[in-house]
């Protein structure tokens, strides 16, 4: 179906249920119960699952196939973010026009940086890229000010022209909306102690987020995806083999800034407001993460690793000192402190040391991402069935 | 008129002149072999061919177009192959991957930039290369991961790549270096018996007289980057500077 095999299909199910289900997935723990903290799925970050879902797996297409090391990325993130700004203030406070603007200027601004980058490959493509994306925040932050609002940042106010619905008079500032229905509309499930939230906007990222996941399916099962493989493995020998790579990696770049800027697009249908550090090479690094603890060049595990990552930074950092004394108060008082000075480094503010060490642990345990590691559990519980039914069938003879 | 026409190449490094007025003529159908000492100029020569070094001066024409100054994917896609001194193959593809590359490339040319065509769905190009790995003796292979073959079969399926685009021309860079003689014996039985199949013109630069000989229709000798003799194998082996700058020394 949709001309995929498969395992294919698989994938594209899965990723279909988790996206559906996440509100429900997200909530494993009763309302109001010690564990409640750990609950994700409030629409605020669900939303975020899924744009930064969409970041990775654009990210992973450039990086994932040809191995070319983008630490860039976050300006085309941020592009499409302005973009997306403008479009609301000045066309509609419909999202549709602002997703579609976003990603076409994002692809236009990677097709500027991309003839320029790719004269080069390994490190410096990677410099050249930071260089670049660096430039930008310093014009967005600063010199481009009228354009990007400079360090207040860009956001939606009550006398935006909107020439398509602008004549509509309200005393608040409009909310995003898509045909009228609003980003922030949701719906509430309360079954027993547990309460679903069910939120229009994270389903508008939700089902962009699974068409972007199809696109880059298809893309990795074509000859062009082939030959991004190729150009990985031995660029030397697919020049000798009559390829010119040079259209072929200009293709694959600005594909990939057209899904980072339909995350920035996305970004502020959800919240109308764009700012400079969105472009800073901080967030470019974070993608690079995402993608590598989940797994370079497999479909699912960008995904996965932005799901993870976000994850811990709205969870752990909420862990706050009182929460630790809450949890280790069954100990001895002596003892209870020692545990929480020991914790309190990795939570809250610290949480970047958890995913530091989690992040160490993965390249070096699992080189191959968090999909490497699902693949070993798989294959070890599998691998115990075969081995029991191999002893079977070679006792079975002797008998 | 030969298919392939170098004419007065002359290629300088710093102080040293690799090549100076070097002459050849390959006959087309033909396998023509390049041989000489070590550091002769015989690669520094087969780089001019591929886009990988232009010559200070002279002419390459290559069935009617000059080969200088184009980059590699052009003169492949003109009809130039390349099997290399170490194989170049795409390690981490599977071994059919590798042989789909270059008939893709065949196919559409230098780039076809097309995200939602489908590799499952390229019966042809997959019979192609199915086909061609078949004539490599390498059909029980195709699934494998190209990093895990031996190397003997890692050229072998670099020949593939390269046959599989059915070139004109097409060089080989010591295609036996570092073989077992039983190797290179069933390398020598399958490069005769692509010259019986297809009418591919071959270059071969070799070290191994067994191997040239065996092949070679015509034999160019080249020593200290000049063109000492060029003709048939049993004028090449009496040849009296041919035995001064290099048999003289190897067991004939």
């Amino acid at each position: 179906m949709f001309g995929l095999n498969a395992k294919d299909m698989r994938s594209l199910v899965f990723v279909a249920l988790l996206l559906v289900l996440a509100p429900i997935l997200l909530n494993p723990f009763p309302e109001g119960s010690p564990l409640a903290q750990f609950n994700a799925g409030y629409p605020d970050l669900m939303q975020r699952f899924a744009i930064f879902g969409i970041f990775a797996i654009g990210f992973n297409i450039l990086f994932g196939l040809t191995g070319y090391l983008s630490f860039g990325h976050a300006a085309f993130l941020g592009a499409g973010s302005y973009a997306g700004v403008w479009m609301l203030k000045l066309l509609t406070i419909n999202v549709i026009p602002a997703i579609i603007i976003s990603t076409l200027v994002a692809g236009v601004f990677a097709l500027l940086i991309g003839l320029v980058s790719l004269r080069r490959s390994g490190i410096y493509f990677s410099i050249l890229t930071l260089a670049f994306a660096q430039m930008a925040f310093a014009l967005a932050a600063s010199v481009l000010t009228p354009i990007t609002g400079g360090e207040t940042g860009l956001q939606t106010s009550l006398n935006d022209p909107r020439i398509l619905d602008g004549a509509r008079e309200s005393s608040n500032i409009p909310t995003p909306s898509l045909f009228g229905l609003e980003m922030g509309d949701s719906w509430q499930l309360r079954v027993g102690d547990w309460l679903w939230t069910f939120n229009a906007g994270y389903y508008i990222c939700a089902i962009v987020a699974l068409i972007g996941f199809y696109i880059a399916i298809r893309i990795f099962r074509s000859p062009f995806g082939l030959m991004l493989k190729a150009i990985k493995t031995n660029q030397n020998r697919l020049n000798y083999t009559g390829v010119s790579t040079r259209p072929y990696m200009l293709a694959c770049f600005v594909i990939s800034g057209m899904y980072a800027g339909l995350a920035g697009g996305l970004m502020v249908s959800m919240d109308p407001l764009a700012g400079a550090e969105r472009m800073q090479w901080t967030a470019s690094g974070e993608v690079v993460l995402m993608v590598i603890l989940g797994g370079a060049g497999t479909l699912i595990g960008p995904v996965l690793g932005a799901g993870f990552i976000k994850y811990c930074e709205n969870i752990f950092s909420k862990i706050n000192k009182s929460v630790l004394e809450g949890w280790f108060s069954v100990f001895p008082d002596g003892m209870a402190d020692f545990m929480v000075a020991i914790v309190y480094p990795f939570v809250g503010k610290g949480w970047h040391l958890t995913l530091g060490v989690l992040f160490m642990l993965v390249v070096i345990f699992l080189p191959g991402g968090l999909v490497q590691g699902g693949q070993k559990i798989g294959s070890w519980v599998t691998g115990r069935g075969r081995k029991k039914s191999a002893g079977a069938a070679t006792t079975t003879p002797a008998e | 008129m030969g298919i392939l026409e170098v004419q007065n190449v002359n290629k300088r490094f710093g102080g040293l002149q690799a090549l100076s007025n070097v002459n050849l003529n390959v006959e087309e159908g033909s396998v023509h072999a390049i041989i000489g000492p070590n550091g002769a100029g015989k690669s520094t020569l087969l780089n001019c061919f591929v886009g990988r070094l232009t010559p200070d001066t002279g002419s390459a024409i290559f069935d009617g177009q000059s080969l200088l100054g184009i980059k590699p994917h052009e003169i492949n896609q003109l009809g130039v192959s390349r099997v290399f001194q170490t194989p170049e193959i795409f390690t981490d593809l599977t071994v059919l991957e590798n042989v789909m590359i270059p008939a893709f490339a065949h196919r559409d040319g230098a780039y076809k930039l097309n995200p939602f065509a489908h590799v499952a769905r390229e019966a042809e190009i997959r019979d192609l290369a199915e086909h061609t790995l078949e004539d490599m003796g390498l059909q029980d292979k195709m699934e494998m991961t190209a990093s895990s073959m031996s190397r003997g079969d890692k050229r072998r399926l670099e020949m593939a790549m390269c046959l599989v685009q059915e070139p004109k021309l097409l060089l080989l860079d010591e295609p036996t270096a570092g073989m077992a003689r039983a190797d290179t014996n069933r390398t020598i039985d399958l490069l005769k018996h692509i010259g019986e199949t297809r009418n591919i013109t071959k270059v071969v630069i070799e070290h191994d007289m067994h191997v040239v000989f065996s092949l070679a229709e015509k034999i160019s000798v080249l020593a200290q980057g000049t063109v000492i003799a060029e003709d048939v194998p049993e004028k090449i082996k009496g040849h009296p500077k041919v035995r001064e700058a290099y048999l003289g020394e190897a067991q004939v």
